[in-house]
C-alpha cells in the first residue's frame, strides 16, 4: 500500500517532461514583467533569484536549513529507534500484540498535528517539543511496518528453522530479521518522509527558533513572495534529496540482501 | 501467521486446548486489549485526584468529559464540526474527483504522461505544508485556502493509485475486449475502469487520511471556526480540557471515517475476485 507514493510509472529522460515547467516559467516571467507595478504577490523570477543569492550569501539559508535538518534527523532517529523496538515487540510476542496493538491503532487515528497544542503545553515551544513531535511522526510508520513485516514471515521458513533446531535468537537473526527487512525498511523510509513533513508543521505551529519553516512563515507574514517561493523550492529540493537518499540506500541493501 | 511464530517461540501454546484453565485463559485473552487503556485512564484519574499531575498540565478526565458535554449541549460543537466537515467534504471530494480524472488521463495516454508526470512529481516533492505560506499570500486565509490544501492532499494519492490501476489492467481482459471489438470508450468504461477500482479505492482511503491530517493543520494555522480552531482557542486560554475534548472529537471522526472507507474498500476488493 505504501508503495503508492510518488513512484508509479516514471518515464525516463524525456525532453517532453520539460515542456510544462519551461512554459510555466516563461508565462511567469512575462506576466511578472507586465504587472511590474502590481507589487507584492507578483514577483519576477529575477527577484526570486536575487533573494536566493542573498539568502545563500548571508548564511541565512545554511542556518535555517541546518537547524531544520538537525531537528528532523534527531526526531527521525529517536522515533525510528523506539519504533523498531515497539514494532519488534508487537511482531514477536503475540501477547504484547494483543495487549498493545488495539490501543496503538486507535492512537494512530488521531490526526498527528492535533497533538501539537498539547505538546506545546507539556514541552514548550523550543527544540524539545519539536523533536518530541517529530519522533512521534516517525514512530508510527516504523511500528506498523516492523510488526507487519515480522508477522508476515513465511510459515515454512520457520518450520525449516525448527527442523535445524535453531534457538530463539538464531531464528530471529537468521530467519525472521532477513525476511522482515524489506518491510522494516519501507517503514523507515516513510518515517523519513513523514518527519520532514512534520518538521515543517512543527516550525509553523511551534514558532520559536529558526528553521526553513520559519523562513516560510516570515516570508508570508511580511508578504514577501520572493522569500516564500524560494522557501518552497528549498523545501522541495530537500524532500527530493531525502527521498533519493533513502531510495539509494534501499536499492543497495536489497541487492546485497537478495544475493545473500 | 502469528500462530507460526508462537509455535516456534512459545511451544506451550500448542497444547492450550487441553489445559484446565482454558476458559480463564480465554477471558484473559479477551480482556487483554483493554488493559492498557484502562490502566492509563486509572493512572490519569488517580494522578489528578491526588494532585500528582497539575490541572494546568493535564486536566482531570471528569472535567474533559464535562466540557465535552457542555459543548454538545449548547450546540457550539456542531458549528465547529459542521465547519470542519464542510471543508473536508469540499476539499476531499474535489481532490478525489480531480485525482481520478488526472490519474485516468495519465494512465490512458503515454504522451500526456510524458508531458505532465515529471511536473507532477516535482510538485509532489514539496509537502502540502510547504504550499501553505505560498497559498496564504495568493488566496488569503479564507475558505479557498483550506479547500485548495485539503484538495491537494487528497489529489496526490488518488492520482497515483488511479494511474497504477489503469496501467494494471490484466492482459487477458484486454484481449477479451479486443475479441469483442470494443471501441476505445467501451474498453475504458467496461474493462479498464472496473479493473482499476480496487486500487483506486486504496488510494481514496489513503487520501482521506491525508486530507483529515491537512484539515487539522490548516485550521490550527488559520481559521476562526472548526475543530482545529477549537484546539487553538483552548490552548490560548490554557483550557486544556477544551483542547483534549476537541482532540477526542477529531480522533473519533477520523476513526469513524477510516472504518467506513475500510468497509467500502473491502467491498470493492471483493467485487474483483468475482
Amino acid at each position: 500500500m505504501s508503495t503508492l507514493d510518488w513512484e508509479a510509472g516514471t518515464v525516463k529522460g524525456s525532453w517532453r517532461g520539460l515542456v510544462l515547467p519551461v512554459a510555466a516559467l516563461a508565462v511567469w516571467w512575462i506576466v511578472s514583467r507586465g504587472a511590474q507595478a502590481g507589487h507584492g504577490v507578483m514577483v519576477s523570477p529575477a527577484q526570486v533569484w536575487d533573494t536566493a543569492v542573498e539568502q545563500v550569501r548571508s548564511g541565512a539559508l545554511v542556518r535555517a536549513l541546518s537547524a531544520s535538518l538537525a531537528r528532523e534527523l534527531t526526531g527521525f532517529a529517536i522515533g525510528t529507534g523506539l519504533g523498531l523496538a515497539l514494532g519488534a515487540l508487537l511482531g514477536i510476542s503475540k501477547l504484547a500484540n494483543r495487549a498493545i496493538a488495539p490501543s496503538f491503532n486507535t492512537f494512530k487515528q488521531v490526526s498527528l498535528f492535533a497533538w501539537i497544542p498539547l505538546i506545546s503545553v507539556w514541552f514548550g515551544l523550543g527544540d524539545v517539543a519539536k523533536v518530541v513531535f517529530l519522533s512521534l511522526a516517525a514512530l508510527v510508520p516504523v511500528v506498523m511496518h516492523t510488526s507487519d513485516g515480522i508477522r508476515a514471515v513465511p510459515v515454512n521458513w520457520l518450520d525449516v528453522a525448527r527442523a535445524y533446531r535453531y534457538g530463539r535468537l538464531q531464528t530471529l537473526a537468521y530467519v525472521v530479521l532477513p525476511a522482515a527487512l524489506p518491510s522494516i525498511f519501507t517503514g523507515v523510509y516513510l518515517a523519513l518522509i513523514y518527519s520532514w513533513l512534520a518538521t515543517l508543521g512543527a516550525e509553523y505551529l511551534l514558532v520559536a527558533g529558526s528553521g526553513i519553516g520559519n523562513t516560510l512563515v516570515d516570508g508570508s507574514e511580511q508578504f514577501r513572495m520572493d522569500l516564500v517561493v524560494f522557501g518552497v523550492i528549498v523545501v522541495g529540493l530537500t524532500g527530493w534529496a531525502l527521498n533519493a537518499l533513502a531510495r539509494g540506500v534501499q536499492r543497495r541493501w536489497f541487492e546485497t540482501s537478495r544475493a545473500a | 501467521m502469528a500462530n507460526a511464530l508462537t509455535r516456534v517461540f512459545l511451544p506451550a501454546y500448542r497444547a492450550r486446548r487441553t489445559l484446565p484453565g482454558d476458559t480463564l485463559r480465554s477471558i484473559g485473552w479477551t480482556a487483554l486489549p483493554w488493559i492498557v487503556p484502562i490502566a492509563l485512564a486509572l493512572l490519569w484519574m488517580t494522578g489528578s485526584r491526588y494532585g500528582w499531575i497539575s490541572a494546568q498540565v493535564l486536566p482531570p478526565p471528569a472535567l474533559v468529559f464535562e466540557t465535552l458535554g457542555a459543548l454538545l449541549k449548547n450546540g457550539e460543537l456542531w458549528i465547529h464540526v459542521w465547519a470542519s466537515m464542510t471543508r473536508a467534504a469540499v476539499g476531499f471530494g474535489g481532490g478525489v474527483a480531480l485525482g481520478i480524472l488526472l490519474g485516468g488521463l495519465l494512465g490512458l495516454s503515454r504522451t500526456f504522461e510524458a508531458y505532465v508526470l515529471p511536473s507532477f512529481n516535482a510538485i509532489v516533492q514539496v509537502p502540502v505544508l510547504g504550499w501553505l505560506p505560498f497559498l496564504m499570500i495568493v488566496v488569503g486565509i479564507g475558505e479557498p485556502l483550506k479547500y485548495l490544501l485539503i484538495g491537494h492532499a487528497a489529489l496526490v494519492p488518488v492520482t497515483l493509485s488511479t494511474l497504477q490501476g489503469f496501467r494494471g489492467t490484466p492482459r487477458a481482459l484486454q484481449e477479451v475486449a479486443a475479441v469483442y471489438r470494443y471501441s476505445r470508450w467501451q474498453v475504458i468504461a467496461r474493462v479498464t475502469l472496473p479493473s482499476a477500482i480496487p486500487v483506486i479505492g486504496t488510494g481514496v482511503r489513503l487520501a482521506f487520511t491525508k486530507a483529515w491530517l491537512t484539515l487539522v493543520v490548516v485550521e490550527l494555522v488559520a481559521s476562526s471556526e472548526g475543530l482545529g480552531y477549537l484546539i487553538v482557542y483552548g490552548r490560548q486560554l490554557f483550557q486544556l480540557d477544551l483542547v483534549l475534548a476537541a482532540v477526542l472529537i477529531v480522533g473519533a471522526i477520523g476513526y469513524a471515517a477510516d472504518r467506513l472507507l475500510n468497509v467500502f474498500e473491502r467491498r470493492l476488493q471483493r467485487g474483483r475476485s468475482v
